[in-house]
C-alpha cells in the first residue's frame, strides 16, 4: 500500500517535470542538440575563402553559446556534382539535422538533397542554389544589383551621359544577369547611353587591359557601371589615359575602396560600392537553425545586398582585410530581420 | 591450406576485396550508422555509375590503350539522357547509338593509323565535352522516369549497390574471362602479334573493345542521371582518373591483357567508400585529396610487395 503511494507520487511528479520540460521546449529556442553542416563545392577565391571565415567565426561562437551542437564546414576537392552528391549523402549519414548548400548546379544535387529531406533534414542552399522544391534557397538577385546602379547614377547625373559597362566572364549565368540588369535600368533613365562594353572577368588587371583598349575608341565617359572586382582597374586604365576620372561604381574589394578613400579625401570624388557579403554564409546558418527551432521560413528568400555609400566609406573599409571582400556577418537578429 | 592463402597469386587476386572488406570495417567503426541497408544505399550509390566507367576504362586497358576521355563522355552521354532521350526517346536511342559507333570508330582510327591513344582520346575529350554544352548549354534536363526507378530499385535486406555491381562483375566476368572469344580480346592487348598471326582480325579487337567501353559509358552517364535526376555538362569530368585508378586498385594493370573485371568493380567501390571514410573522420577538405592519394598508394604498395614475393617465389 505504502508502496503504490510511493509510486504515483513519483509518477505525478515525473509527468509534471515531464510537462514543463516540454512547455519550455515548445517557448524558447532549443537547438543546443542540434547538429548544422555546411556543404561547399568550391574554395578557390578570396570571396569563397571570406565566406568560409565567416561561417567559422559565427557558428564557434554559436556552439560555445549552446545554440547548436556542432556546425562544421565541408568543402570538396575539385568543384565536382558527383563529389558534393556523395558528400552530402555522407552528411546525412553522420545525422546531421540541417545541412547548408553552396552547390555546384542548380539541378544536378537535386537527386541527393531529395534524399536529405526524406531523411527529415533541413536542406537551405544560398549563393548557388539548389532547384529541389522540398529545400530552401538564399538567392542572390543578380539583375537588381544591375539595375541599382543606374538607379544612383540617375539620382547623382539628372542629366544623363555616357556610360561605359565592365562586364563578368562571359557565359557565366551571373555575368548575363548583372549585365541585364544594367540595360534594363538604361531604359529606365533613357539620358545614360551605354558607348561601350568589355568583359573585366571579374579581376582588376583584366579589367584595366581591356579598359585601356576601349578608351581611345570612347567619347567623354560620365560613368562606368560595373560587375565587382573591376572598378580598381577601370580607375588606373583611365588615369594611364590621361583623361578625367568618371564616376565609376565600385564593387566592395579592398583595392577599390582603398582607391576611393584616397579620392575622396584628395578631391571628395563621390561613388558608391555594391555586391554581396561572402557572410551570407552565415544567413543561410541563422536560417537553418529557425527552420529546427520550429519557425515557418519561405522556401525563396533573397540576400540583401551590401551597400557602401560615401558615409559609410571608412567604417567598411576599416573592417575590410588586404586583398579581400567587404564583408558583414549575420547574427540571429539580422536574419529574422532578412527574412521578413 | 596455409601455403595455398600465403601463395602471392592469391594475395594477388585477394587484395582488392581485402582493401574494400578493411575500408567498410573502419567506417562502420567510426560511423556505426552506416551498417544498414539505407547506410549502404547512400555510401555506395555513386559507385554503381563509377563501376560502370571503371568497366569502361577496363575494356580500353585490356587492348593496352589508355581513355582519357571517359569522364566527358559519360558527362555527354548523361547530357543526352537528360534532354533527347526524355522528350524524344527514339532520337535519344539513336544519339546513344552514335555516341557508341564513334567510340568504335575511334578504335579503328588508333589501330588504322597506329595512333597512340593518349593522344586522341586526350582531343576527344573536348570534343565530347563540346557537344554537352551544346546539348545542354546550362545545368538541368530531367531524367526519364524509368530511368530514375531503375536507380531507386529496392531489394529487401540487400542494397541495390552491391546488386548491381556484383551483376556488373558477373557478366563482364562472364564475358571477357571465360568465353573463347574474350581470350582473343584480352590476347589481342597482352601479346597482338601472335593472336594477329593465329589469324584474327586486330581492327576488329580494337572496335569491338572500343565500343564495349562506349557502351559501359553509355550506361554509367544513365545511371549517373537516375541518381542525380538531371544533368550537367561537367557531371562526370572526375570519371576518367576515378576510371583508371578503380581498374588499377582492381588489380589491372597497363600491360595490356592483365585485367579483372570482378577487381575493378571492387576498386570502384572501394573508390566510393574513401570518400565516405574521409569525411567520417573529419579530415579538413584541404588534406582530404591528399588523404585519397595516400590510401591508393598504400593499396598499390601492398601490392608491388605481393608481385615481389610472386618474382622470387
Amino acid at each position: 500500500m505504502e508502496d503504490s503511494k510511493e509510486m504515483f507520487k513519483k509518477t505525478l511528479l515525473g509527468s509534471v517535470a515531464l510537462t514543463v520540460a516540454l512547455s519550455a521546449g515548445i517557448a524558447s529556442a532549443d537547438t543546443s542538440d542540434k547538429k548544422i553542416a555546411l556543404s561547399n563545392n568550391y574554395a578557390g577565391n578570396s570571396w569563397r575563402q571570406a565566406m568560409l571565415k565567416s561561417w567559422d567565426k559565427v557558428t564557434s561562437a554559436a556552439v560555445k553559446a549552446g545554440i547548436v551542437a556542432d556546425a562544421p564546414a565541408f568543402t570538396t576537392a575539385e568543384n565536382q556534382v558527383t563529389e558534393q552528391a556523395s558528400q552530402i549523402q555522407n552528411l546525412i549519414l553522420e545525422g546531421y539535422d540541417a545541412i547548408v548548400i553552396n552547390a555546384a548546379s542548380p539541378d544536378a544535387l537535386n537527386g541527393a538533397v531529395k534524399q536529405a529531406c526524406d531523411a527529415g533534414i533541413v536542406v537551405v542552399s544560398f549563393d548557388g542554389i539548389v532547384t529541389e522544391p522540398c529545400a530552401y534557397r538564399i538567392a542572390v538577385d543578380f539583375a537588381k544589383m544591375g539595375e541599382i546602379q543606374v538607379d544612383y547614377l540617375a539620382r547623382r547625373m539628372p542629366k544623363g551621359g555616357n556610360l561605359l559597362e565592365i562586364r563578368g566572364l562571359a557565359g557565366v549565368f551571373v555575368d548575363d544577369e548583372i549585365s541585364a540588369g544594367i540595360h534594363k535600368g538604361v531604359k529606365n533613365h533613357s539620358q545614360f547611353k551605354i558607348v561601350g562594353s568589355v568583359h573585366g572577368n571579374w579581376a582588376q588587371d583584366v579589367a584595366q587591359k581591356a579598359v585601356a583598349g576601349i578608351l581611345p575608341s570612347l567619347p567623354e565617359v560620365a560613368a562606368v557601371v560595373t560587375q565587382g572586382g573591376d572598378g580598381y582597374g577601370a580607375a588606373q586604365a583611365f588615369k594611364a589615359a590621361g583623361r578625367d576620372t568618371p564616376l565609376i561604381i565600385m564593387g566592395n574589394r579592398e583595392d577599390e575602396l582603398k582607391w576611393w578613400k584616397q579620392q575622396k579625401d584628395a578631391n571628395g570624388y563621390e561613388t558608391m560600392s555594391v555586391s554581396i557579403a561572402p557572410g551570407v554564409s552565415t544567413l543561410g546558418f541563422w536560417v537553418a537553425q529557425m527552420i529546427l527551432d520550429g519557425k515557418t521560413v519561405p522556401h525563396d528568400l533573397t540576400v540583401p545586398f551590401l551597400q557602401i555609400d560615401q558615409d559609410n566609406l571608412e567604417a567598411n573599409l576599416s573592417n575590410t582585410e588586404a586583398g579581400g571582400v567587404a564583408n558583414v556577418e549575420y547574427s540571429l537578429e539580422d536574419a529574422k530581420a532578412a527574412i521578413k | 591450406m596455409k601455403r595455398y592463402l600465403t601463395n602471392p597469386k592469391f594475395l594477388r587476386s585477394a587484395l582488392p576485396a581485402a582493401s574494400l572488406l578493411v575500408l567498410l570495417a573502419a567506417i562502420f567503426y567510426i560511423q556505426p550508422r552506416a551498417m544498414s541497408q539505407f547506410g549502404m544505399n547512400l555510401m555506395l550509390q555513386y559507385a554503381v555509375p563509377i563501376a560502370l566507367a571503371t568497366i569502361a576504362q577496363m575494356f580500353i586497358i585490356t587492348v593496352n590503350d589508355l581513355d582519357l576521355s571517359i569522364g566527358p563522355f559519360v558527362g555527354l552521354t548523361a547530357c543526352i539522357g537528360a534532354t533527347l532521350l526524355n522528350t524524344n526517346p527514339l532520337l535519344g536511342v539513336l544519339a546513344l547509338l552514335a555516341c557508341i559507333a564513334a567510340y568504335a570508330a575511334l578504335g579503328a582510327l588508333i589501330h588504322w593509323r597506329n595512333l597512340p591513344s593518349i593522344v586522341v582520346t586526350l582531343g576527344m575529350s573536348f570534343v565530347w565535352l563540346g557537344i554537352a554544352v551544346l546539348v545542354l548549354p546550362t545545368p538541368g534536363g530531367t531524367a526519364p522516369d524509368w530511368v530514375k526507378a531503375i536507380m531507386s530499385f529496392k531489394v529487401p535486406g540487400i542494397p541495390f549497390p552491391l546488386i548491381a555491381a556484383a551483376i556488373i562483375a558477373v557478366v563482364v566476368h562472364f564475358a571477357l574471362m571465360r568465353t573463347s572469344y574474350g581470350a582473343v580480346l584480352r590476347g589481342a592487348g597482352g601479346n597482338p602479334k601472335a593472336i594477329g598471326r593465329a589469324g584474327w582480325s586486330l581492327l576488329k579487337t580494337k572496335m569491338i573493345m572500343y565500343a564495349a567501353a562506349g557502351f559501359f559509358g553509355v550506361l554509367a552517364g544513365l545511371s549517373l542521371i537516375g541518381l542525380t535526376s538531371a544533368a550537367d555538362a561537367h557531371i562526370a569530368d572526375r570519371y576518367t582518373l576515378y576510371s583508371i585508378a578503380g581498374v588499377i586498385l582492381g588489380g589491372g594493370e597497363f600491360v595490356g591483357g592483365r585485367v579483372s573485371p570482378t577487381g575493378a568493380v571492387l576498386g570502384a567501390l572501394t573508390l566510393t567508400l574513401t570518400g565516405s571514410f574521409l569525411i567520417f573522420l573529419k579530415i579538413s577538405p584541404d588534406w582530404q585529396i591528399g588523404a585519397q592519394g595516400g590510401i591508393l598508394i598504400l593499396v598499390l604498395a601492398l601490392r608491388a610487395l605481393i608481385n615481389r614475393r610472386e618474382a622470387q617465389a
